[in-house]
C-alpha cells in the first residue's frame, strides 16, 4: 500500500505547489494591476486618506480639503470659486475620479509620486502623515475673473496666453459647474453629478469649451491664411493690392458665389484692408491659390491636427485634406476647419510674439510638501509659423482693424490692441446662430504680455445682433485690461 | 505491504518527542498573541484589552491538549498539535480583527464572531481530548464500518430535508439553541472511517478481479457498484445542496482511498472521468454552479457587466493583489470590502493575503502542507491496513479541502462553499478538524509506539500442535 500512498503524497504536494504558484502569480505578478485596478476601492481610499495638495494661483490655493465623517474616505476636496476654476482644476471626486489638473497631477497631489519618495520616507520616519505636493499654475486670478464674469450667462470660452512665454493666464468655459457639489460620496453628490450630465443638462456644463470643444474659427482664421500667403511669397506686403473679385466664385463649382459681409470694399483689396473689412473673397482666393497642402502645413505650424498637452489634453483642431471649394472656405475658417479657443489664442500669440509661438502651458511648478521644487517648467518655443517681418506687418493690420472698428479700447492704457473678429456660421445650411469670435493681443513697449481668444456661442437670439466685435471683443478687452493692471502692479 | 526505510517505521525505542511538541506549542501560542497585539496597535494604537485573557485561554487549551497527548498518546506526531493550535489561534485573531470593522459586524450579519469562535475552538479541543482519551486504539473504529456509512449518509442528506439555504448553498441545519451546523464537516471524517473499513475488506476483490480493456484494468461491474453509488451521492449533494466543494471532496477522497487500497491506476482514470463528466453536467445545468464558473473565468468583471458593481470574487482578488509581497500589516488592510458574512469564513485567506502579504500567505499554506505531510507520514508509518487507509483518507480530505478552498479564493479553480480548516469562522468546521487531527494523532501514536516485548510465541507452538494432530 505504500507505493500508491507515496504517489498520493506527491499528488498532495503538487496541489500545494499549484497553490503556491497561484498565490505568487496573483500577489506578485498581477499585484500591480490589481492594486491599481479602476474597481479597486483601495485606490480611492488611499487617495483621500490624507489632505490633498493644493492647486495654486497667484500664490493662493484655489483648492482645499475637509475632513469627512462616516465614510471610507477621510478627506474631501473643496474649491474656492469652483465654477470659475473648474475648467482649470477639473474635479477630484471620491466616486467619479479625477480630471484635468486634479487628474494629471493626481500622484503629486496625493503625495504618491515617485519624485516625492524622499518626502514620504522622511514623513514616515518622523511619524507624520503622508502629505501631498502642490501644483503652482501660471494662471492670473484677475484675468480669469474678468473672463468668467465677461462671459456671464453666455455659453462660450476664453483663453488668454502670455505670448512671450506661452503661460496660460485665463482658461474659462461657461456654463461651468462647481466640482464641490459632487466631491463626496453622498446621495446629494450623485444627484448633483447626474444633473450635470449632458443627457440631463443640454448645456453640458462639464464640457471644457476652451480645450475640448472645436468650433469653426470663422474670420479669425484669416490671420493664418494671411501669414501663409506672406510667408510663401504669394503676397509680398500687406499693403499690396490683390486682384480677387468680389464676390468670389468658388473654384470647381457651378458659379457658387462666396459673398462678403460688406459690399464694395473687397474688390482687389490688400491684406491689410481685407483684414479690416474681413473680406471672404480675398482670403478664400489666397487659400485657393496656396492650395490645400500648403494651407495644412501652415495650420499645423500653429498646432493644428494634433492634440496639445498643456499639460491637460486639448482636443486637436483640424484642417483636413479637402477639395478646392472646401479648401477655399476652410481658408476663411469655415467648412471643415475647426479650432479650439486655445488654438486661436495661440494664433494671436504667434503674431504678437513676432512670429515665435511658445508652447502653451499652465503649470509653472510642482512643489513638494516641504516646498522644494520638484519640477519647474521652462518656456519653450513650439514653432515659428512666420518671420518677424510678417508678424509685424500682420500686427499693423490687426491694430488697424481694431482702431477702425467699433470696439471700445479706451479702458486699456499703455498698450495698443490688435485683433481680428469672426462670426462663424455653422449648422446645416448655416441655419444655426453663428458663433461670435474675437482674437486679440495687447502690445506694449516691452512686447506683448497677453493674447486672448474669446468665443461666444449664443450671445443673442437675433442673428443680426451677433458679431465678434459686439459680443466677444468687450470680454477680451476686459481680460487684457486685467492682465495689464497686474503687469503694472507687479 | 513493502517494508521501507522510513525513519518513523521502526520498532526501536523512539524518542517520544513530547518536549519538541511543547517547545513548538509555545511558539504556536505566542505568535497569535503577538498578532493580536499587532492588530490592537494598528487599529487603536493600544494593546487590546482582552489580550491577556485571550493569550491565557489559548495557552490553557494548548497546555491541556499537550498534557493529554503526553499521557494518552505519548508517541504521537509532535508537529500536528502545534500546527493546529497555531492555525486555530491565527484564525481567531483574523476573525477578531475583522470584527473590528463595523461594516461587516452588523447585527444582521451576526455581530462579532470571535467570542463564539473561541467557544467552538474550546469545544473542538474538548472533542480532540475526548477522542484521545476514550479511543485507545483506532482499530476499534473498524467495527463500526457500516454504521459509519449510515451515519454519514444521514448527515449528508439531512440539509436536504431539514436544512436552510444560505448564500445559495444548502449545507446547514439549524439546531434550536445551538445554532447552525454544517453536517458535511462531520460526515467527511465518518465517511473516511467507512471507506477505510470497507476497502480494507474489499481491496483484493477490487484489485484482482478486473478485465483488461485497451491496456487499462477495468473493475468488474459488481465492484463498480459502490463507486457508482458514491458518485451518484456526491452528484446528489451537488444538485440538491448546490455544494460543489463537499461533493468534490467525497468523490476525490473515495478515488484516492480506492487507489491506495487496490494500487490500480485504472481507478484514478475512472474516477477522474466520472467526476469530470459530473462537474461539466452540473456546471451546465445548475445556475448557482454555472455562476461560480463564470466568475472564475471572469474574476474582475462587474455584475451585471459594466455596472460598476464589484463582485466578491473581484474584491477578493483586489485584496490579494493589494497585499503584494509583504502585506499591509495586520489591521491595516481593506479586506472588509469583500463584504458580508463570507469575509470571515470562505474568504478569510484574502485577509491573510492582504494583511500578511504573499510571504504570510505562503507561510500559512506551508503550515497546511506540513500538517498534510505529517498525516501522510503517519499513513506510511502505520502498521495496519485500516490505520493506513484511515490516515491517508483523513490527510487526503485535509489536502483536498485546503486546495479547493485556497484554490477557489485565489481564482485557481471555481469557488466552492467550503471553509479553510481551523482558520475560517465556523463552529462545525473547527470542531470537526480538531477531531480529525485527534484521529491522526491516535494513528501516529500507535504507529510509533515501540512494539511490545516479544512474548513467548505460543501461537507458533499451537499451530505446530494442530499440524501434528
Amino acid at each position: 500500500m505504500n507505493k500508491p500512498m507515496r504517489r498520493v503524497a506527491v499528488f498532495c504536494g503538487l496541489l500545494i505547489l499549484a497553490l503556491l504558484v497561484r498565490v505568487n502569480w496573483v500577489q506578485f505578478v498581477q499585484a500591480d494591476d490589481l492594486q491599481n485596478h479602476e474597481d479597486n476601492r483601495r485606490v480611492t481610499i488611499e487617495r483621500y486618506a490624507h489632505p490633498r495638495g493644493d492647486i495654486i494661483v497667484d500664490g493662493e490655493p484655489i483648492t482645499g480639503s475637509v475632513e469627512t465623517e462616516g465614510s471610507d474616505f477621510a478627506y474631501k476636496r473643496t474649491w474656492t470659486d469652483g465654477e470659475m476654476w473648474a475648467p482649470v482644476t477639473g474635479y477630484a471626486s471620491q466616486v467619479y475620479g479625477t480630471t484635468f489638473l486634479e487628474g494629471v497631477y493626481d500622484s503629486i497631489l496625493t503625495g504618491d509620486d515617485d519624485r516625492l519618495f524622499f518626502n514620504r520616507t522622511i514623513d514616515m520616519l518622523t511619524g507624520e502623515d503622508q502629505r501631498g505636493g502642490n501644483v503652482v499654475t501660471t494662471l492670473d486670478a484677475e484675468a480669469q475673473r474678468a473672463a468668467f464674469e465677461g462671459l456671464g450667462d453666455n455659453k462660450g470660452a476664453v483663453v488668454a496666453l502670455d505670448p512671450r512665454t506661452g503661460e496660460i493666464l485665463a482658461l474659462v468655459s461657461t456654463p461651468s459647474y462647481d466640482p464641490s457639489t459632487f466631491a463626496g460620496g453622498s446621495g446629494d453628490d450623485s444627484d448633483a453629478w447626474d444633473a450635470l450630465q449632458p443627457e440631463n443638462n443640454p448645456d453640458d456644463p462639464m464640457l471644457n469649451r476652451a480645450l475640448r470643444e472645436t468650433y469653426p474659427p470663422g474670420s479669425t482664421f484669416k490671420i493664418v491664411t494671411a501669414a501663409a500667403a506672406l510667408e510663401n511669397g504669394l503676397v509680398d506686403d500687406v499693403n499690396e493690392n490683390l486682384d480677387y473679385p468680389d464676390p468670389y466664385i468658388l473654384p470647381d463649382t457651378n458659379d457658387v458665389e462666396l459673398p462678403n459681409q460688406i459690399a464694395g470694399v473687397c474688390e482687389d483689396a490688400s491684406i491689410r484692408e481685407a483684414i479690416r473689412w474681413s473680406c471672404n473673397s480675398v482670403f478664400a482666393g489666397l487659400s485657393n491659390d496656396l492650395g490645400n497642402e500648403t494651407m495644412i502645413e501652415a495650420a499645423e505650424q500653429y498646432g493644428y491636427n494634433e492634440e496639445l498637452f498643456v499639460p491637460v489634453r486639448a482636443t486637436a483642431s483640424s484642417y483636413p485634406e479637402d477639395n478646392r471649394p472646401q479648401n477655399a472656405q476652410a481658408g476663411i475658417g469655415q467648412a471643415s476647419n475647426r479650432a479650439t479657443p486655445l488654438q486661436m489664442a495661440m494664433v494671436a500669440a504667434a503674431v504678437a510674439n513676432d512670429g515665435s509661438l511658445m508652447q502653451p502651458y499652465m503649470v509653472d511648478q510642482l512643489v513638494a510638501p516641504n516646498l522644494n521644487v520638484v519640477e519647474q517648467h521652462e518656456p519653450d518655443e513650439m514653432s515659428r509659423p512666420m518671420s518677424a517681418d510678417t508678424a509685424q506687418q500682420l500686427q499693423d493690420a490687426m491694430e488697424y482693424m481694431v482702431e477702425e472698428s467699433s470696439i471700445d479700447t479706451s479702458s486699456v492704457e499703455g498698450a495698443t490692441i490688435g485683433g481680428k473678429t469672426g462670426t462663424a456660421q455653422h449648422g446645416e445650411n448655416n441655419e444655426e446662430l453663428p458663433y461670435a469670435w474675437f482674437i486679440s493681443y495687447a502690445m506694449t513697449d516691452e512686447g506683448s504680455p497677453v493674447a486672448v481668444a474669446v468665443v461666444v456661442e449664443d450671445g443673442s437670439d437675433e442673428r443680426d445682433q451677433i458679431s465678434g466685435s459686439g459680443l466677444a471683443a468687450p470680454i477680451a478687452i476686459d481680460v487684457i485690461e486685467a492682465v495689464l493692471e497686474g503687469e503694472n502692479a507687479g | 505491504m513493502s517494508q521501507t526505510s522510513n525513519t518513523t517505521v521502526s520498532t526501536g525505542g523512539l524518542p517520544s518527542r513530547r518536549n519538541t511538541e511543547l517547545a513548538m506549542l509555545v511558539f504556536a501560542v505566542l505568535i497569535p498573541v503577538l498578532a493580536y497585539a499587532n492588530v490592537g496597535l494598528a487599529k487603536e494604537e493600544t494593546l487590546p484589552a482582552g489580550m491577556l485573557g485571550y493569550g491565557l485561554g489559548l495557552g490553557l487549551l494548548a497546555g491541556v491538549a499537550h498534557l493529554v497527548v503526553r499521557r494518552y498518546a505519548p508517541y504521537a506526531d509532535p508537529l500536528m498539535l502545534p500546527i493546529a493550535t497555531l492555525l486555530n489561534g491565527l484564525g481567531l485573531v483574523l476573525i477578531w480583527r475583522l470584527d473590528q470593522e463595523p461594516g461587516i459586524t452588523t447585527d444582521s450579519l451576526g455581530g462579532p464572531m470571535a467570542p463564539d469562535q473561541l467557544i467552538w475552538s474550546t469545544v473542538g479541543v474538548a472533542l480532540f481530548l475526548a477522542v484521545l482519551i476514550f479511543l485507545k486504539d483506532h482499530r476499534i473504529l473498524q467495527r463500526y464500518t457500516y454504521i459509519s456509512m449510515v451515519v454519514a449518509l444521514i448527515l449528508l442528506a439531512s440539509p436536504i430535508i431539514v436544512g436552510e439555504e444560505i448564500n445559495g448553498a444548502r449545507i446547514w441545519i439549524s439546531i434550536p439553541g445551538v445554532g447552525s451546523l454544517q453536517p458535511g464537516e462531520f460526515a467527511k471524517i465518518i465517511i473516511a472511517v467507512f471507506f477505510a473499513g470497507y476497502l480494507m475488506v474489499k481491496r483484493d476483490a477490487l484489485a484482482l478481479a478486473s478485465r483488461r480493456v485497451m491496456g487499462v484494468y477495468l473493475p468488474r461491474g459488481r465492484d463498480m457498484g459502490p463507486i457508482l453509488v458514491i458518485w451518484a451521492i456526491s452528484l446528489m449533494i451537488l444538485v440538491f445542496e448546490t455544494d460543489l466543494g463537499t461533493s468534490l471532496l467525497f468523490f476525490g477522497i473515495f478515488v484516492v482511498m480506492l487507489y491506495v487500497a487496490t494500487e490500480r491506476t485504472s481507478w484514478i482514470i475512472f474516477g477522474l472521468l466520472l467526476s469530470a463528466s459530473g462537474a461539466v453536467f452540473v456546471a451546465n445545468t445548475n445556475s448557482h454552479v454555472g455562476l461560480r464558473v463564470h466568475n472564475w473565468l471572469n474574476p474582475l468583471e462587474n455584475d451585471p457587466p459594466g455596472s460598476g458593481q464589484v463582485t466578491e470574487t473581484a474584491q477578493a482578488m483586489f485584496a490579494f493583489g493589494s497585499g503584494g509581497l509583504f502585506g499591509s500589516g495586520l489591521g491595516q488592510g481593506y479586506s472588509r470590502l469583500i463584504g458580508g458574512i463570507a469575509t470571515k469564513s470562505d474568504y478569510i485567506l484574502a485577509t491573510v493575503g492582504e494583511e500578511l502579504g504573499l510571504t504570510g500567505l505562503m507561510a500559512v499554506i506551508l503550515l497546511y502542507a506540513l500538517l498534510i505531510e505529517r498525516g501522510m507520514r503517519t499513513a506510511l508509518a502505520a502498521r495496519d491496513p485500516f490505520g493506513k487507509l484511515l490516515a491517508v483518507g483523513l490527510s487526503g480530505i485535509f489536502a483536498i479541502q485546503v486546495f479547493v478552498v485556497a484554490g477557489g479564493v485565489t481564482g485557481l479553480i471555481p469557488l466552492t462553499g467550503m471553509t479553510m480548516p481551523f482558520l475560517a469562522q465556523g463552529g462545525s468546521s473547527v470542531i470537526a478538524n480538531w477531531a480529525l487531527v485527534a484521529l491522526l494523532l491516535r494513528i501516529s501514536d500507535t504507529a510509533r509506539r515501540p512494539a511490545p516485548a516479544p512474548a513467548p510465541s505460543l501461537d507458533a507452538e499451537q499451530t505446530q500442535v494442530v499440524r501434528t494432530t
